[in-house]
């Protein structure tokens, strides 16, 4: 259960990180701020949310839980919940994708601690991961693995190949996060690869443990997460339904470009922010489901 | 095969086997030691490890992609990795895999593909990796290890875990004549010269060693004298070792069982260019896949014998002598 003043903070945490992913890219001239946006609700609650075992003075510690972003272009989401863990100060994001910054535009975990895996050319984190928490049985360490991917990222054969070995393996340290906010680089999900759904399906028919939850509602993306540490002899896929652009009017009201790999203009910035705030200030997150 | 025999070097075991031994031997003394495979540790020769060592040992079917990845991650987590294929499906299959996850985070995975070059025989093209060096080669960062025979191959996979971050290992699968006795002096980057000569020098790896041996034999009957350096390393190279023949034999040929653009000669042609600019010859596959077929007869068709290298030679050296203006 999640009590209401955690749920408040958490709230509070989502809701100004969405602003910096808002701020940052525009301030950097590219980047994904929609995809980005669709995730940092399940990075907050990762994070922030008494989920995740980590120390950022100690980002190599063996026994810390991994974040593995798959879908690199949401990393400025990953660099927003990085800079609130602690690992790098905050004001770093607006050096985003500058020359010289370690904030590069696609995760580089040879720059930035804290950044579990080099991503960047889709379908690969799951991979790694599995990798992470096949080391971890190995080690008799009691570490969880979770690995962000994207919906259109599942279009890559590799995640399947994945799927079969991690349930190969029964890697019950294994949690992936499917950010499905239904759209991919040209277009919805649902038209680009209709035969992605049903992915629940799928999945369980690969041997997941598979779970369903708002990307966006909080109580319900900790219960799962914790719900899911009782499966002993199974991987698990969250699907995440969630909101690229986070239900943004700019986002949503644009062609398919600005859903993706597009940044807002100084003008929509502003309509943006101030829906954001709204939104917030009516402290409810069913209130971003409906646009 | 023929290779060697006119110079009676004996027979010895393929290159896969005694990688395939020494790792069980690593196995051993390494707890830290783990090994994926996509389902051909019979071919690879990781199966002694698998038996042995279970639990270190993870076959993740035939997803090469895959493969590479986990290995990422179990390097990441602080395990010592080797990643084992075919070659050609190692490298090509899993290039970008081994491009995000091996080579840009320069973790400490080590790429073993067996089954290179033409020399697989009836198998034919599509098993044949000769594009291999040239893709290893390419990445920043990356070793790549092309012994010449079994005692070699055997140094070489103990040397993988000497050096930290990406190697890559090329085995054969056919038996492979020897070129050295049992103990041998291996180090990564350094060249072993196997013949001293004034005339030529014959810059050599894997398979093409023994037949540079036998072909520095031939042109020794016919009064050219030529050095051979077995190049096991071709990244890092031996630049001193390639700068040092050109001056002192004043040609050079290189030999090797891969294409030619992007392998070994490429990479020496490279140093001498830079270095101390000498007429070189090149003994490699020319811009063409191969075919099924025996592979004493692959060799013979696609330019890879002996014969083939003093041809070359014998150019080299009279490049070297013809008047410049």
């Amino acid at each position: 259960m999640t009590t209401e003043t955690m749920l408040a903070r958490l709230q509070e945490i989502g809701w100004r990180l969405s602003r910096q992913i808002i701020q940052m890219t525009t301030v950097a001239g590219s980047g994904h701020p929609s995809s980005s946006l669709s995730c940092i609700d399940l990075l907050t609650c990762l994070y922030c949310g008494g989920i995740m075992r980590y120390d950022a003075k100690n980002p190599t510690w063996p026994e810390r839980d991994r974040l593995i972003l798959s879908k690199g272009h949401a990393a400025p989401a990953l660099y927003a919940i990085l800079a609130e863990a602690g690992y790098f100060p905050e004001d770093e994001l607006n050096q985003l994708r500058r020359l010289g910054s370690r904030l590069e535009g696609h995760p580089n975990m040879s720059r930035l601690a804290g950044v579990e895996a080099s991503t960047g050319s889709l379908g690969q984190g799951l991979s790694i991961g599995l990798g992470h928490a096949l080391a971890a049985r190995l080690d008799a360490y009691d570490y969880r693995v979770y690995v962000l991917i994207g919906d259109g990222e599942a279009n890559q054969g590799q995640i399947w190949e994945a799927a079969m070995a991690a349930a190969k393996y029964q890697t019950a340290n294994l949690t992936a996060i499917l950010d499905y906010n239904g759209f991919q680089q040209t277009g919805a999900v649902s038209e680009v690869m209709p035969t992605l759904a049903p992915l629940a399906e799928k999945w369980a028919a690969f041997g997941w443990h598979v779970a369903e939850v708002d990307g966006h509602a909080i109580p319900q993306i900790l219960d799962t997460l914790t719900a899911v540490r009782a499966v002993t002899d199974q991987p698990q896929l969250i699907i995440a339904h969630t909101k690229k652009g986070r239900g943004l009017s700019p986002f949503e009201t644009h062609a398919v470009n600005r859903r993706h790999g597009e940044v807002l203009t100084l003008r929509e910035v502003a309509t943006a922010l101030a829906e954001l705030d709204t939104s917030y200030k009516r402290g409810n997150d069913g209130d971003r489901k409906t646009d | 095969m023929e290779i060697g025999k006119r110079i009676d070097l004996p027979d010895g075991p393929a290159t896969r086997d005694a990688f395939g031994e020494t790792l069980t031997e690593l196995g051993r003394t390494n707890p830290n030691l783990v090994v994926v495979d996509g389902d051909v540790s019979n071919s690879t020769r990781t199966e002694s490890f698998a038996q042995t060592f279970p639990q270190r040992f993870f076959n993740v079917g035939i997803a090469e992609s895959n493969l590479v990845s986990v290995a990422s991650g179990l390097a990441a987590a602080g395990k010592e990795v080797v990643a084992a294929s075919f070659a050609v499906f190692l490298l090509c299959n899993a290039y970008d895999q081994i491009r995000m996850g091996v080579a840009f985070p320069r973790l400490n995975v080590k790429l073993v593909g067996s089954h290179s070059g033409i020399s697989i025989g009836e198998d034919g093209p599509s098993q044949m990796a000769i594009e291999d060096l040239a893709l290893a080669t390419a990445l920043p960062g990356f070793t790549v290890l092309v012994p010449a025979d079994a005692p070699s191959t055997k140094a070489a996979t103990r040397a993988l875990f000497e050096r930290q971050g990406p190697v890559y290992l090329r085995t054969g699968r056919p038996k492979t004549p020897l070129v050295y006795p049992t103990d041998l002096p291996f180090q990564i980057g350094r060249a072993n010269q196997l013949r001293a000569g004034r005339n030529v020098t014959i810059i050599a790896c894997g398979l093409m060693v023994a037949a540079a041996l036998e072909a520095a034999h031939l042109l020794h009957l016919q009064g050219v004298d030529a050095r051979v350096l077995d190049m096991h390393t071709i990244k890092p190279l031996d630049e001193v070792a390639i700068e040092w023949a050109a001056r002192e034999t004043g040609a050079i040929v290189t030999a090797e069982e891969h294409l030619l653009s992007g392998g070994l000669g490429a990479a020496v042609a490279q140093v001498v260019a830079e270095r101390w600019p000498i007429p070189m010859q090149f003994v490699g596959i020319r811009d063409r896949y191969a075919e099924s077929g025996d592979a004493q007869g692959l060799l013979e068709k696609y330019g890879l014998t002996a014969t083939h290298i003093v041809h070359a030679a014998l150019r080299a050296v009279a490049q070297k002598e013809r008047p410049r203006k």
